[in-house]
């Protein structure tokens, strides 16, 4: 079981990757999962709401609707709301601040060569890794 | 109506594809950030076989201009490394670490993700509302200097 780990690794970010061009090329935009949904909390996407309300709806409801007919999905949350809550506000914030996440700076970003994507990725992995390292074997948080 | 689609569709890819890749899962993700425990390499998988399609898909971009449906492609990207980026990717990265979630999973593992799931894009939203504010902040403060 362990061994194929990569493998299906390899296959969903080639969906991933797939996923996000399909919408550059037929949609004509960047797929960054912040951006879409950040654009419509602030009110700054009021153009565009239609089409990405219909990509949260894929997003939210197809994997909803496979784990629930296949089962076997688990997120291992924390059971720590405080976690939970100061987790999501630097999520938020973070990624809006920087205009892109894992999707928009990490897939498209990366893949275009971009230096900015290029510099975030090397930003949220390296403090990623160090909050990381340091709420689980210094504070013992998580 | 066939924006909506592709769109819908896109979404869907998206999310089955951090559903096979194991990204809805917290373990896999703090698993790889975590160098000095059993450290997982899973997510070099995901990011390098997403970043095939992609960078193929800019090629062919450069060459269409046009989308498929109509619009002009965004083949110009801003280029400025500023303080905004830096500090809003290691916000960004301090949360991802201590949750195991960014934005695309959180979306996709709502449906089974639970009551503390739904706490964590609530938060994210909440976040996601402050940030004008804070980006605001920053100009201020780099212009000043």
């Amino acid at each position: 079981m362990i061994e194929t780990d990569w493998l299906w690794g390899l296959l969903g970010g080639l969906m991933i990757g797939g996923a996000a061009a399909l919408y550059l090329l037929v949609n004509g935009r960047v797929m960054g999962a912040s951006g879409i949904i950040g654009g419509l909390v602030d009110g700054s996407a009021r153009d565009q709401w239609a089409e990405r309300l219909a990509f949260l709806a894929g997003l939210v409801g197809v994997p909803a609707l496979a784990v629930l007919l296949i089962g076997g999905a688990e997120t291992h949350l924390s059971g720590n709301p405080a976690v939970l809550i100061l987790g999501g506000l630097l999520v938020g914030l973070g990624t809006r601040m920087a205009n892109g996440c894992t999707s928009g700076h990490g897939v498209c970003g990366i893949s275009r060569l971009s230096l900015r994507g290029i510099v975030a990725t090397v930003f949220y992995i390296l403090v990623g890794g160090i909050v990381m390292v340091l709420a689980r074997h210094v504070l013992g948080w998580i | 109506m066939a924006r909506s689609l592709f769109s819908a569709l896109a979404g869907a890819i998206f999310g089955l594809g951090l559903l096979v890749s194991g990204m809805t899962d917290t373990t896999r993700v703090q698993g790889w950030l975590d160098v000095f425990g059993d450290w997982d390499p899973t997510l070099a998988f995901v990011m390098g076989g997403a970043l095939i399609p992609m960078a193929i898909a800019w090629r062919v971009a450069a060459r269409r201009r046009v989308a498929v449906l109509g619009n002009p492609l965004p083949l110009t990207h801003e280029r400025v490394v500023d303080a905004k980026l830096v500090i809003g990717s290691s916000l960004f990265g301090a949360g991802w670490g201590l949750a195991g979630l960014c934005p695309g999973p959180a979306l996709a593992s709502l449906g089974w993700g639970g009551w503390g799931g739904l706490l964590f894009l609530l938060a994210m939203l909440v976040g996601m509302v402050a940030a004008p504010a804070a980006k605001a902040r920053i100009d201020r403060i780099t212009q000043a200097a």
